[in-house]
This record gives structure tokens, C-alpha cells and sequence, in this order.
């Protein structure tokens, strides 16, 4: 028996969704001559006689630049600095070799609101491509900066950008002896970040509901790990699991109707698929192994998942009822933590190669295997919603930080979070409720 | 110098019973290095010295068992210490033992969380077979997230690869 006092001893938490120190973190990049499409962002106008509430133009061009897709070009360069459609010089920014231009302005309209108008051009076309005016509170100007960013990406590359999604992960901090986890969300450019859950004890695998308004993760706050979801909004939680052993990998089915996820009630690691609404659960893998860190396709036909059944970790598909198992993953030692790209063609997950622990892309048609990174810890990939991106953990000088690879590998960038460690993130899906626009 | 055999041969024979599939051959796991049982300290008075030779005295006192990488087989030097605890619970028959399995950091949270299960299990599947029942054994896993040497090198990593017997 565990002591029973022992229960109570660690867990503070959050229960509502409290508001932490802003701007946690800079953003550098760590490999990649940004090799993408040269597009110049002026500077927004601004009338005001202090500095502006937020620096939009710059905003915007991080988000292009981390993509991997855009050459955003230095301010130095531009011969003219247009703030209104009629200030614009086609042959001005030819010169500078740019093919696409985004101008715009922000300005105060009533106390703590804000209007803020861009234009996007197609330089060589000389035309319009996108102008929209947004009236917002002044907590808003930097998602607004974000869904710029995103019509911006869309005109010009033909995907959905994903700038105005968001991030959880987990950080830990020294606290006297102890430590303290948090979970955490925050904007997809690792700003604004929010509290969600704290506790003494360790914090795990966060995972997205499709709808983006719930989190499933696991949390040892009983000396062992349970799983929990809860709701973003109302900060309400759930004991989702918490049979003996472990209750972990928490990963929501496409519908949302359905959680993958790994427990060894019945002994050591398996896989069950659990009915959030009902509870049942149906057990999907049967034997003396590991099989743990289930991903659904988007379709919803399959998982994917870890499994050390031929001796080392490696990574298999089977259809979502457990049946059809196959083995994906031959080359190298260990291959872990695998998910899907959004169009379902490809799988990020973990290899290992020459003892280090790299993200890796594993094309579904031919099963060919890339490396995207070269650090020697990375851990925990995900794909951005629109597929182009991919976050991960990794370690840097002994931290635990966050970094991100465009999917072609080109571009590589890292969250520099001010202390501690930082961990497991992942990308939220697409906010339906941000994309308004006037 | 080490008597790992035994051990590995048991764990490797369970986990063939265990009705693995797939396509290769269950291994056990890469040669045991001979330098976990010199750096375990005891967890109980927090302080017993680093360097220290086990004796067979002090075998009560060692209260983490340290595994190779990957691997949830426990050798002959740790087997002994697993012995002298399951001796002491055979004769103690009020207590219960919780078994709390671990992993270093290489790899990713969740196989090294089922890892550190697997840990746990192979200990309490010793403690079994030497007599203490069942239903006084508790495991339970906290993977990668608890090391007790916090640096990213060989020697943290062998220290935070283990098992620890708490009753």
C-alpha cells in the first residue's frame, strides 16, 4: 500500500486559466539562410507619439521568416517605405528583387482599441492580392498580426498558414528542493502564454481535442501517472483514467468522440481506445511488449503507434480496431513517437541514429526515412496544422528548450524560454472562431 | 566478473513466453557495464556514502537497482540486493513494498514511461519468485521524469536508470 498521506502532500493547481508573464521567450534561428519567396513588410504607420502597442510589421515577419517558405528582406534595403496604397512604387521594390509586398497601418480609435488595415501586392503583377481592416482590443492586436500573417501565406503559397494557432507544452522549474510543472498554452509563436495546470509532481503528454478547446495529459500528481482532460474555457477537469499502473499517450480521435491511449491495467503497456462520453474501453493490442504512443490518421482508419515487439522500439500501423498490424519503421535501433502529417502521407517521430535522438519524416508511399534535425536529444514532434512546420523538444547547454523545422528540414529555429525546462509540446488544430475577418 | 546471466536469461525467457510477434528475435540487451553498484546511495537516511564497496551487510541499505540501457534485466550484483530485500519482506510479513521504476532521459517520455514499468515489473517478478506475495507488491513508473543526477552524460544517465524499493 502507498502511504496515504503521501497523496495529498504535493499537487497545487490551477483550476482556472490564469495569465503568466508575457514574451517569455525570443526566437532565433539556428540553420537555414531563409532560402524562400523575397517578400518585404513595411513598417506599419503609426500617428501615435509613443511607441506603437505592438510592432505588427515585425510580428508578421517572424511568422513568414519561421515558416521556412519566405525571405523576408532587410528594411536597409527598401528605396521607399509606403504606407498607403498610393504611396506604392511597383518598380521600387522590383529593384530590391522583392515579389510581394505588405503594407499597412494601426491607429487608435477609442481608448484601448485599435483599427489596423494591410494590403498584401503581387510585385511583377502589380496588383492588390488581399486588403482587409480589423477594429480590435489592444489583447488582440497580436493574433491579428497572426491572421495577417496567415492570408499573407495563403495568397501566396495556395496552403492555410497557421500562425494564428497555439502551442501547449510543459516547463519545469527548481523550486528549493522540489520542482514545479506547469502546463502551459501560448500563441504559436510562443507568446502570451497562459497557466493551465501546476503541480509539484510531473506533467506529460499533452494532447489537443480537434476542436482546440480541450487538452488530454497526464499528470503524476498521485505518485503515479492518471490521465485528465480539461476544458480551456471553464478550466474544468476530468480523471479520464486512472486504473492500476500506467494511464498515459492520450491521443483524441479526429472526431473527438474517441481517446487512443496506454495503460497496463492488465498488466504491462497496451493499447486501448477509450469513449470519452461513455467510457467504455475496447483493448486494441494483446501481448507481453511495450505498445504505447498511439496517433490516429486524420482519416480516423488508423493508428500508428510505438512498440518494442521485435526486440527494439520501432514504429507500426494497424487499422483503428487493432487489427492489420504492420510494421513501418527498419532502418536504425529506435524509432519512437510517431504522428501524422495533416494530409496523412507522412509520419514525424523519433530516430535514433549514431546514439543521438533525432526528428525524423517518414514518408507513408515508399517508407523512406529523412532526418530533419542534428541535435542529439530531440524529442516530441508535431506537425503545425497546415503541415509545414514541425515543433519539437530538444536540449541546449543542459536546458530543455523547444525548437521547430520547416518540413523540408530548411529551416530550423528555437524558442528561447527565459528559465527552466520546456518540454512536449504540441500544436493546437485550427481555431475556428479566429477566422473573422471585416 | 559479473554473474548477469542468470538474470538475462530469465527476463529474456519471460519475455518470449510473454508471445512476442514480429519478426526478429527477442535480444537481451547489451553487456551490463560494472560501475552502477559503487555509485548507489542509500535513499533511506539520504546519506550514505558515494564509493562505497556493497557488502553483504549493507545490502538492506542499497535501496536502487540500476539497469543497462534499454534493458530491464537485473544483474548479479543488484540481483543480490533484490534477495536480501525480498529475505527481509519473507520475514516481515507487515509490510508492503512499493517498487517506483525509472529510465534516463534518452528516448522519448512515453516507451521510457512503459520502460520504467518494465523495470519495476522485473523486480517485482524476482521478489515473487522469492517468496513475498503478490498483492504486497506495488509498482509503479515515472519514466524519464525524475532523475536523481540531473546531467546529460553517461554517468547521470546509469544513475537514473533504476529501480527503487521503498517499504
Amino acid at each position: 500500500m502507498l502511504k496515504g498521506t503521501r497523496y495529498w502532500i504535493a499537487v497545487l493547481l490551477c483550476w482556472s486559466v490564469a495569465p503568466s508573464a508575457q514574451a517569455i521567450l525570443t526566437i532565433e534561428i539556428t540553420q537555414g539562410e531563409a532560402a524562400g519567396l523575397p517578400v518585404a513588410i513595411v513598417p506599419f504607420a503609426w500617428a501615435g507619439k509613443t511607441a506603437p502597442p505592438q510592432h505588427i510589421a515585425n510580428i508578421i515577419e517572424a511568422d513568414l521568416l519561421r515558416s521556412g517558405r519566405f525571405a523576408p528582406i532587410e528594411r536597409k534595403q527598401f528605396i521607399s517605405s509606403p504606407q498607403r496604397d498610393a504611396d506604392v512604387v511597383y518598380k521600387d521594390w522590383r529593384l530590391i528583387k522583392a515579389e510581394a509586398l505588405v503594407i499597412g497601418s494601426i491607429k487608435l480609435v477609442n481608448p484601448g482599441r485599435y483599427q489596423i488595415e494591410f494590403r498584401l501586392y503581387d510585385i511583377y503583377k502589380e496588383k492588390q492580392l488581399a486588403g482587409y481592416r480589423y477594429t480590435v482590443d489592444r489583447n488582440m492586436l497580436r493574433t491579428t498580426a497572426h491572421q495577417i500573417s496567415d492570408i499573407v501565406y495563403e495568397q501566396l503559397t495556395g496552403q492555410p498558414g497557421a500562425f494564428t494557432t497555439r502551442i501547449a507544452y510543459i516547463t519545469r522549474q527548481r523550486q528549493g528542493k522540489g520542482n514545479v510543472f506547469k502546463l502551459q498554452v501560448a500563441d504559436s509563436d510562443g507568446y502570451a502564454p497562459k497557466t493551465i495546470v501546476r503541480s509539484s509532481e510531473p506533467l506529460l503528454s499533452p494532447a489537443w481535442s480537434p476542436d482546440g478547446k480541450r487538452l488530454a495529459y497526464v499528470s503524476f500528481e498521485h505518485k503515479r501517472p492518471v490521465l485528465y482532460t480539461q476544458d480551456l474555457g471553464s478550466g474544468r477537469r476530468e480523471k479520464l483514467a486512472h486504473f492500476k499502473g500506467i494511464n498515459s499517450a492520450p491521443a483524441w480521435s479526429p472526431d473527438g468522440k474517441r481517446l487512443a491511449m496506454t495503460l497496463s491495467r492488465d498488466g504491462n503497456a497496451e493499447i486501448y481506445v477509450m469513449n470519452v462520453a461513455s467510457r467504455r474501453l475496447t483493448r486494441l493490442t494483446r501481448n507481453g511488449v511495450i505498445d504505447t504512443e498511439p496517433a490516429w490518421s486524420p482519416n480516423g482508419l488508423n493508428i500508428v503507434f510505438t512498440s518494442d515487439r521485435a526486440g527494439r522500439p520501432q514504429i507500426y500501423r494497424m487499422k483503428a480496431d487493432g487489427s492489420d498490424v504492420e510494421r513501418l519503421t527498419f532502418e536504425g535501433s529506435y524509432n519512437a513517437r510517431p504522428s501524422y502529417s495533416p494530409d496523412g502521407r507522412s509520419l514525424t517521430l523519433v530516430t535514433r541514429q549514431n546514439g543521438k535522438y533525432h526528428v525524423g519524416i517518414l514518408r507513408l508511399d515508399n517508407l523512406a526515412l529523412q532526418v530533419l534535425t542534428d541535435s542529439k536529444l530531440d524529442e516530441s514532434p508535431s506537425f503545425a496544422p497546415n503541415g509545414g512546420i514541425i515543433i519539437y523538444a530538444t536540449e541546449l547547454r543542459g536546458r530543455g528548450v523547444l525548437a521547430s523545422v520547416s518540413s523540408d528540414g530548411r529551416v530550423r529555429q528555437r524558442y528561447r524560454f527565459e528559465t527552466g525546462d520546456v518540454r512536449e509540446p504540441a500544436w493546437s488544430p485550427y481555431d475556428q472562431q479566429l477566422h473573422y475577418k471585416e | 566478473m559479473k554473474k548477469i546471466a542468470g538474470y538475462i536469461v530469465f527476463t529474456a525467457f519471460v519475455l518470449a513466453l510473454a508471445g512476442c510477434g514480429g519478426d526478429e528475435a527477442v535480444k537481451p540487451d547489451a553487456p551490463v557495464e560494472d560501475r552502477g553498484g559503487a555509485q548507489t546511495t542509500g535513499t533511506g537516511e539520504g546519506a550514505a556514502g558515494t564509493g562505497e564497496a556493497v557488502g553483504a551487510q549493507d545490502l538492506l541499505s542499497e535501496r536502487r537497482i540500476h539497469f543497462a540501457f534499454d534493458s530491464s534485466a537485473v544483474d548479479g550484483e543488484y540481483a543480490a540486493i533484490v534477495e536480501a530485500h525480498a529475505a527481509y519482506l519473507v520475514d516481515h510479513a507487515g509490510l508492503n513494498v512499493t517498487l517506483e521504476g525509472h529510465t534516463d532521459e534518452r528516448g522519448t517520455r512515453e516507451y521510457n514511461l512503459a520502460l520504467g514499468e518494465r523495470r519495476a515489473a522485473a523486480v517485482a517478478r524476482m521478489m515473487r519468485a522469492l517468496g513475498v506475495a503478490g498483492n504486497r507488491i506495488q509498482t509503479t513508473s515515472y519514466g524519464e521524469e525524475n532523475p536523481i543526477a540531473p546531467e546529460h552524460n553517461e554517468s547521470a544517465w546509469r544513475e537514473n536508470r533504476r529501480v527503487e524499493i521503498s517499504y
